[in-house]
């Protein structure tokens, strides 16, 4: 099953939000992982680990680099489904 | 050359199966309540484990911690936390350099229940659902590192493991940084999160746990003749401990001093008291020694006695050969009969209840002591908690751990 682009960013809010306390309908496409959200690379690899989970996809570790905002992360976990 | 510091106790913190604070479970501790419950799981009946019940905290840290806390901390570090920052604020949250600041929280058992999940989730889905927190939440140190963290402590974090004795020595520990000079403040307890089914399955087989299931509240009883075994507890003692130079400026409250901290060890067996209680003995005389304090002004001792046949004993007559006649006159009170054992918490929670007893001059009820032991060579405070008499007091809190760790505390009142 496909999760659509607004599950996705649902779901990912969901995990961001348990991660960092913040508000689940704060957590937007355009922001940014660490400048906004705050997100040191440990909470990163705890988040990659629940969404890789979620939606049953694999984030390589070289891929989170290039993961800068929540928006960018929405779309390798649509365009990473099977 | 300057003298040693005094060091006194600005700051009460603690979670326990009789209250999510230190002023809750004291008010439980003096009313004679037991927290030990029948366990809401079917671990006793999924695993076949002989033991049914534990003492629980009261108020689960979900119900006081934020979410993501929760999620990044093991329950023993959760427990310490919510702890540190009640002795923190209770102790008007001071005003130190942080490189002035301490932290030494011990835990007995360490993130059991990271470390267990967390090969559970190995197993069943494999390494990449490891969670990257795993390794901070499941090391012993991560409670002592968390209070650290949230205070900015630089003058050193510490986490000492010697059993059920951790707590006790994480509190020695910290009053020598005092008196070495290496602090003005430290906040040091102890922590415990272990009622999962592995550790009691493991308590269980090794005969230590009562197995009285159908009467949880009643199954602690040190010093009456049917006691079968401890009960397992969990929670934290938190204290702050300060130079009494460093309180006197800022004017702060002083709860009690701590003016003696003795150690040793058995050197005799990993699980067995050691007959004579020449190890604990010495460490009881170390801190009186210390602690300048003559037998006849210890009015008051808060005995490890985790209701087990051998141990409650060795100690009681341990507590007479160092007191001698004056031990006649001292008020015996064995708080694990409430609380359950705390494990790694207990020494900590203990000096808490050490301190109270002394400051608000009543010695906390044994519950559950229907027919005393004969053997039994002291005065046990039974059933009703006991009106400490005036003056300058003195009390003894022991604690003592498997591998043959003994810790006797001296607390004066201030």
């Amino acid at each position: 099953m496909a999760f659509s682009e607004q599950d996705i960013l649902a779901g990912l809010a969901e995990i961001v939000s348990e991660e960092t306390g913040l508000p689940a309908d704060s957590v937007t496409s355009e922001k940014s992982f660490t400048d906004d959200l705050d997100i040191d690379s440990l909470s990163m690899m705890t988040i990659v680990t629940l969404a890789e989970e979620k939606f049953s996809v694999r984030i390589p570790d070289d891929e989170v680099k290039n993961l800068t905002t929540v928006g960018d992360a929405v779309s390798y976990i649509n365009g990473a489904q099977g | 050359m300057t003298s040693t510091p005094d060091v006194v106790i600005t700051g009460l913190g603690a979670t326990t199966p009789l209250g999510g604070d230190v002023a809750s479970t004291w008010a439980a501790a003096r009313a004679g309540e037991s927290g030990a419950r029948t366990l809401e799981n079917d671990w006793a009946q999924t695993y076949e484990i002989p033991v049914s019940f534990a003492a629980q905290l009261k108020v689960p840290p979900a119900e006081v911690l934020p979410r993501p806390e929760i999620k990044r901390m093991d329950p023993s570090a959760q427990y310490a936390v919510i702890a540190a920052r009640e002795a923190w604020a209770d102790a008007g949250a001071p005003d130190v350099e942080p490189e002035r600041l301490g932290a030494v929280v011990s835990s007995g058992i360490g993130g059991i229940w990271t470390t267990l999940d967390a090969w559970d989730t190995l197993r069943e889905k494999g390494a990449r659902r490891v969670l990257p927190m795993t390794v901070p939440m499941l090391m012993p140190n991560s409670p002592a590192a968390y209070v650290e963290l949230e205070l900015g402590a630089r003058a050193g974090a510490h986490a000492l493991v010697s059993a059920c004795a951790s707590g006790a020595e994480a509190i020695g520990y910290a009053v020598e940084m005092i008196r070495s000079g290496r602090a003005d403040v430290v906040v040091a307890g102890g922590t415990e999160a272990a009622i999962h089914p592995m550790p009691i399955a493991a308590f269980a087989a090794s005969r230590t746990l009562s197995t009285r299931n159908d009467d949880p509240a009643g199954a602690s009883r040190p010093y009456d003749v049917s006691r079968d075994g401890f009960v397992l507890g969990e929670g934290a003692g938190i204290v702050v401990l300060e130079s009494a130079e460093h309180a006197a400026a800022r004017g702060a409250t002083v709860h009690g001093r701590i003016a003696g901290v003795g150690l040793s060890s058995d050197g005799y067996h990993m699980t067995s008291p050691e007959p004579s209680g020449r190890g604990q003995i010495a460490a009881m005389r170390a801190a009186l020694e210390q602690a300048d304090v003559a037998a006849a002004d210890v009015v008051h001792v808060n005995a490890h006695a985790t209701s087990t046949v051998v141990g409650d004993l060795i100690e009681a007559r341990s507590v007479r050969e160092v007191l001698g006649a004056d031990a006649d006159h001292v008020a015996l009170s064995a708080t694990k009969s409430m609380t359950g054992h705390l494990l790694g918490g207990a020494g900590a929670l203990e000096t808490i209840f050490t301190v109270l007893a002394l400051r608000d001059r009543t010695a906390p009820p044994t519950i559950n002591v229907d027919e005393p032991d004969p053997e039994l060579v002291l005065d046990l405070v039974r059933g009703e908690a006991r009106t400490l008499r005036d003056g300058s007091l003195a009390a003894i809190n022991n604690s003592f751990g498997f591998g043959g760790h003994n810790v006797a505390l001296v607390l004066t009142t201030p």
